[in-house]
């Protein structure tokens, strides 16, 4: 059976497997959301580390900068969650 | 036939179905997340090797290109790699955090 263009309703599947699709299809989207987030990091860490020529191979800091870039990134996130907690409390 | 089989043939019929339907999920994902990846690779090579557009692509421009491919494609599975370590990290500290 090819897997484009299946069509199925709800009706087709027993309340097993509409619960096996649900949470398939939560699976899937967290995994979606989570390469989206990978795309827009490797955009903006390519900006901010790969700054030189293009050679065969990226040099030692370029790929620490990358590295960084990310972990600097979500530092920042968890940072700023942390001080609006903060002010809120205050 | 039998009253057995026609209901096994039934829930072969659903179970064929929902695993196609997670196929066709799998695959359209996919697609489009080599889309995202090839269109962002496009815009960030055309930028460091294409300074000057010409009338054609020079082979010193065809031979940044290759390069420039293959450093953003490891560019992404360096970020992809610290991305998934770091949730991963955070998620065995907040699990670690409600243990009392």
């Amino acid at each position: 059976m090819s897997a484009s263009n299946v069509q199925i309703r709800p009706s087709d599947l027993d309340d097993a497997s509409q619960r096996e699709l649900a949470t398939f299809l939560e699976q899937e989207q967290a995994k979606a959301r989570l390469q989206t987030s990978t795309h827009t990091f490797t955009e903006m860490c390519w900006d901010k580390c790969v700054t030189g020529s293009i050679g065969g191979r990226f040099s030692r800091s370029e790929e620490s900068c990358l590295v960084n870039c990310v972990d600097r990134f979500l530092d920042t996130s968890l940072f700023i969650v942390k001080k609006l907690e903060q002010q809120r409390g205050a | 036939m039998s009253f057995l089989s026609s209901s096994s043939a039934g829930s072969l019929d659903m179970q064929a179905k929902k695993e196609a339907v997670m196929q066709q999920v799998q695959q359209e994902l996919a697609l489009a997340n080599a889309q995202e990846l090839i269109n962002k690779m496009n815009s960030k090579c055309y930028d460091k090797c294409i300074p000057k557009p010409g009338s054609s692509l020079s082979s010193s421009e065809e031979k940044c290109l290759s390069n420039c491919m293959e450093r953003y494609m490891e560019a992404f599975n360096i970020v992809s790699a610290t991305y998934v370590k770091r949730v991963s990290k955070e998620r065995e500290a907040a699990l670690g955090a409600t243990t009392f």
